[in-house]
């Protein structure tokens, strides 16, 4: 057993128990923590296969973005103190069900196929990729880029739209 | 003979008459409902006798004549409906009889129903009622003369429930209907039986294949058996049945003395001239075909008999005028059907045939003229009760004459009308056998009995109690009293069994003179009788009366006939057919179908919890849909 | 260095994504089920990553796919705070169960 691979089960098994925490706790702030320690987990697997690039954007926008979102969220939504409500052990138990079943079926499908690598240097550095994003031929994805932006504008004007608190006047309507 | 050009015009300017009354006649041809129905009717009358006088001024053996027929319903190519005119002896008689009382009552009823708030939709009726009767005698096929027969039932229906704010009115209307749809019943079961069996519904087409003894059709009639009879009579049986209902024969005539509560410009034409004989006429159009079969000939000479006899006895016992003169008429159809029932066929063994429908013809003329002298009388004491009436000579003389020869005429006194046709009933009894002769002998001293018994309680018995200051009646009323009275006195003088016989050949019938004296002796026994009982008031008849006891007393209550129907109907159908029924119908098959809906709806709000609004349970069950879905696509469907 | 068989990395892949769908089918409040959608995304980034590098290295199209896609995640956590942020108003509650007006 190299060190490489103790890296990865390690890893490996340090994502699933903080994912099962998240879901599985009764306080929000400590699900949102767990979150939060998963998706490092998640960029120290992207750190472990080498595409460092990944791994920088997922501490940046995930870590420190989304999971900072989710817990303003909790606090604007004044759910921080309490405790969440146990789930009926009907559901939790369909949906365990369901889950476990799914699982099985999907990993048996994977070992069946067995992936078979192909044996040749992978290249990401991050030059590749900038040029590659910029780049208008067949290994291109500028379109896909502006694409994302025009998403990214849409999902500001959105926000703040839905979120806005209803004018003064309305409310005298 | 071009008949098609104006025959049609016979039947069909009554319904024309009838349609435009009943859009117009509530309000703008009010006035006019009477004028526009005389003279259709007029039309109709003139063009009937024209025909009459084209059809039988032929030498020979008259030939039935097809003035129109066509196609209506095809059921298959050798079987099917068709609506003709079909002209024969009998046929053209009876075109004849009925224009001519249909006009006499139309002419009364325009002074009769001057008053009357609805008289348009009256004379609609009276309309309607002659094209139906008219389209019954002119009836090629069978089946069209069940659907006239039909229609008759229906302006029957209307008419005697005219005045349908009385109960008694509506009721009665409803008991003639009901139980002539009921004859029907069994008339339609022998329509279908010899159309079947004889390949077709044509009259002429039956009665030529079934005479025939050769043909397979007779074969096929005679030789089918069901419970020991053959089809042929019970198809001639059954058709029996309808005409009994409908001419009022025991047992089916309970509807008779009710259907009086009509006006009685109504009873006149439809229930005692026209409506009545249809059975009668039914019987007789059939003829050839109740001749083969005995078992069905002598049905119809024993119902004929009974009824005969049977009205007789009630009629003495009655006190109410109209109903007095409805079983006179049940009586005097008696006459016609045991008539027929006892004739035989061709030359002078068809003398029963003639001598019935010469019956038919005289007795329309006499019992019309006394069901519309009736209703002048009635209106002029403002009573039905003929205790109550009395020394009506007074205030109605020109009811009082054509009255008095209406009776002599239906009592056999010659030389009026209703002897001739009597005289040759009773021979062609005689010559059948001599228990039938005794007793329509009797029969016919009851008649003359218990007809001058009202004659004399109404105009004699007494001084008039009702001093009303009616007149008697307008001109349009007395107008048609007058011609019946001629009528009847000159219809006997009609050779008539030179015109209609059973096989269209025309044959001399002898008037035996010393055949004639034994009825006419008894009619006179019984007009002295009834002369010495009820001339002058007295307690002579209430004494007779007591000392006939039970007799008298189920008489009076017409033998209770009409309870016996009831309790059939009311305790038995009822309780053991009809309530049992409406249990099932209303548990078991609406149970079924309010069940099917009930279980649908449990269904559905059971499976309704699905759709929750949670949006996590949506999330599972798609999910659990999709694994599903997999596990088939990867290993059970390949 | 390629001593870990691929399916060993799938399973990681495959058991956060089951994961994530069991907290989606269980938790009652709207954050903690945008907290499992997350973690479905994560699982499909790795996935993307893991076939890139190990089946068709001379190309980057799993690496691109995993941009736009934590790209889009952001926008749209960011959206789903906001529906979030708007229900809370209406129903005073984040249960997610408090939102069932589209029952029969």
């Amino acid at each position: 057993m190299s060190i490489y691979q103790i890296v990865f089960y390690a890893l490996a098994a340090f994502i699933l128990g903080m994912a099962l925490l998240a879901v599985t706790t009764r306080k929000i702030f400590r699900s949102a923590i767990w979150l939060l320690f998963t998706l490092i987990g998640v960029a120290g697997l992207y750190f472990w296969l080498n595409v460092e690039f990944i791994a920088a954007v997922q501490i940046i926008v995930y870590v420190g973005g989304i999971v900072v979102l989710i817990i303003f969220s909790i606090f604007l939504t004044e759910q921080s103190g309490k405790e969440m409500p146990k789930t009926t052990r009907g559901r939790a138990v369909a949906a365990a069900l369901a889950v476990v079943a799914g699982f099985v079926l999907t990993y048996l499908l994977i070992s069946q196929y067995g992936f078979y690598p192909v044996q040749e240097e992978f290249n990401s550095e991050v030059a590749r990729i900038g040029t590659d994003m910029l780049r208008t031929d067949g290994e291109g994805f500028a379109l896909p880029f502006e694409v994302v932006s025009v998403l990214l504008l849409a999902a500001m004007i959105g926000c703040i739209v839905i979120a806005i608190k209803p004018s003064k006047q309305k409310e005298h309507e | 003979m071009v008949y098609a050009q104006y025959v049609p015009l016979i039947i069909l300017l009554p319904l024309l008459s009838f349609v435009v009354l009943g859009f117009w006649g509530k309000k703008s041809l009010k006035p006019m409902a009477g004028m526009v129905g005389t003279t259709v009717l007029l039309v109709s009358c003139a063009l009937a006798c024209y025909t009459a006088y084209q059809y039988f001024t032929l030498n020979g053996a008259y030939q039935p004549v097809i003035a129109i027929q066509g196609t209506w319903l095809e059921f298959t190519p050798t079987l099917s409906i068709d609506m003709g005119i079909l002209l024969d002896p009998a046929s053209v008689m009876m075109l004849v009889v009925v224009t001519f009382i249909s006009l006499m009552v139309h002419l009364y009823s325009m002074g009769y129903m001057k008053q009357e708030e609805r008289k348009g939709i009256f004379f609609a009726y009276l309309s309607l009622f002659t094209f139906s009767m008219l389209g019954l005698v002119i009836s090629t096929n069978i089946f069209q003369i069940y659907m006239f027969w039909e229609l008759v039932g229906v302006s029957s229906f209307l008419l005697i429930g005219y005045y349908y704010d009385r109960p008694s009115a509506v009721a009665a209307s409803k008991k003639a209907f009901i139980v002539t749809r009921f004859a029907d019943l069994g008339f339609l079961i022998g329509i279908l039986i010899l159309g079947f069996q004889a390949g077709s519904l044509d009259f002429q087409t039956i009665i030529e294949r079934v005479t025939n003894t050769n043909s397979e059709q007779y074969a096929n009639l005679v030789g089918t058996h069901y419970l020991g009879i053959s089809l042929l009579t019970w198809a001639l049986v059954l058709i029996f049945m309808g005409g009994a209902g409908k001419s009022a024969m025991f047992p089916l005539h309970i509807w008779l003395p009710d259907a009086m509560e009509g006006p009685t410009p109504v009873s006149a034409l439809i229930h005692a001239a026209t409506m009545v004989v249809a059975g009668v006429y039914l019987v007789a159009r059939l003829f050839p075909l109740y001749h083969l079969a005995e078992g069905a000939q002598n049905i119809v000479m024993l119902v004929g008999v009974t009824s005969a006899v049977f009205a007789a006895i009630i009629a003495c016992t009655q006190t109410d005028f109209k109903r007095i003169l409805a079983f006179s008429t049940m009586s005097q159809i008696g006459y016609m059907m045991f008539a027929l029932g006892v004739s035989g066929y061709g030359g002078e063994s068809g003398l029963g045939f003639s001598a019935s429908l010469f019956h038919l013809f005289t007795h329309a003329f006499f019992k019309s003229l006394l069901f519309l002298a009736a209703g002048l009388v009635i209106h002029v004491a403002h009573t039905n009760n003929v205790f109550e009436m009395g020394g009506m000579r007074k205030y109605a003389p020109v009811a009082h004459a054509t009255f008095l020869i209406a009776c002599l005429a239906i009592a056999g006194i010659p030389p009026f009308a209703g002897f001739f046709s009597k005289e040759e009933i009773l021979t062609a009894a005689m010559y059948y056998s001599s228990t039938v002769y005794v007793l329509a002998l009797i029969t016919s001293g009851l008649t003359a009995f218990y007809m001058f018994r009202l004659y004399f309680l109404v105009f004699w018995h007494k001084e008039a109690s009702v001093h009303s200051h009616h007149s008697e009646g307008c001109l349009s009323q007395k107008l048609p009293l007058v011609l019946l009275a001629i009528a009847s006195i000159l219809a006997g003088f009609v050779p008539f069994s030179q015109y209609v016989s059973a096989d269209n050949k025309p044959f001399h019938a002898e008037l035996h003179l010393s055949q004639a004296i034994a009825p006419v002796a008894v009619a006179l026994l019984g007009i002295s009788i009834a002369f010495a009982l009820y001339k002058k008031e007295s307690s002579k008849s209430d004494q007779f009366a007591r000392a006939m006891g039970s007799l008298y007393l189920g008489a009076r209550k017409k033998f209770y006939i009409d309870e016996l129907y009831l309790f059939v109907t009311q305790k038995v159908m009822f309780n053991l057919i009809g309530r049992p029924a409406a249990w099932i119908d209303r548990n078991i098959v609406d149970g079924m179908v309010n069940g099917m809906a009930a279980a649908t709806a449990g269904f559905s709000s059971a499976i309704k919890g699905l759709q929750s609004g949670r949006v996590q349970q949506y999330a599972l069950y798609f999910f659990g849909g999709i694994l599903a879905l997999a596990l088939i696509f990867l290993y059970i469907w390949k | 260095m390629n001593e870990i068989p691929v399916t060993h990395i799938l399973f990681v892949s495959t058991g956060l994504f089951f994961i994530g769908m069991y907290g989606l089918f269980t938790r009652r409040n709207m954050i903690s089920m945008l907290m499992s959608v997350e973690l479905i995304l994560n699982s499909v980034n790795i996935n993307f990553v893991v076939f890139n590098k190990y089946l068709y290295p001379s190309r980057l199209d799993g690496i691109f796919f995993t941009i736009f896609i934590i790209t889009i995640a952001a926008a749209e956590a960011a959206v789903a705070i906001a529906i979030i942020i708007n229900l809370f108003r209406s129903h005073q509650s984040i249960d997610v169960d408090t939102a069932s007006e589209l029952r029969f």
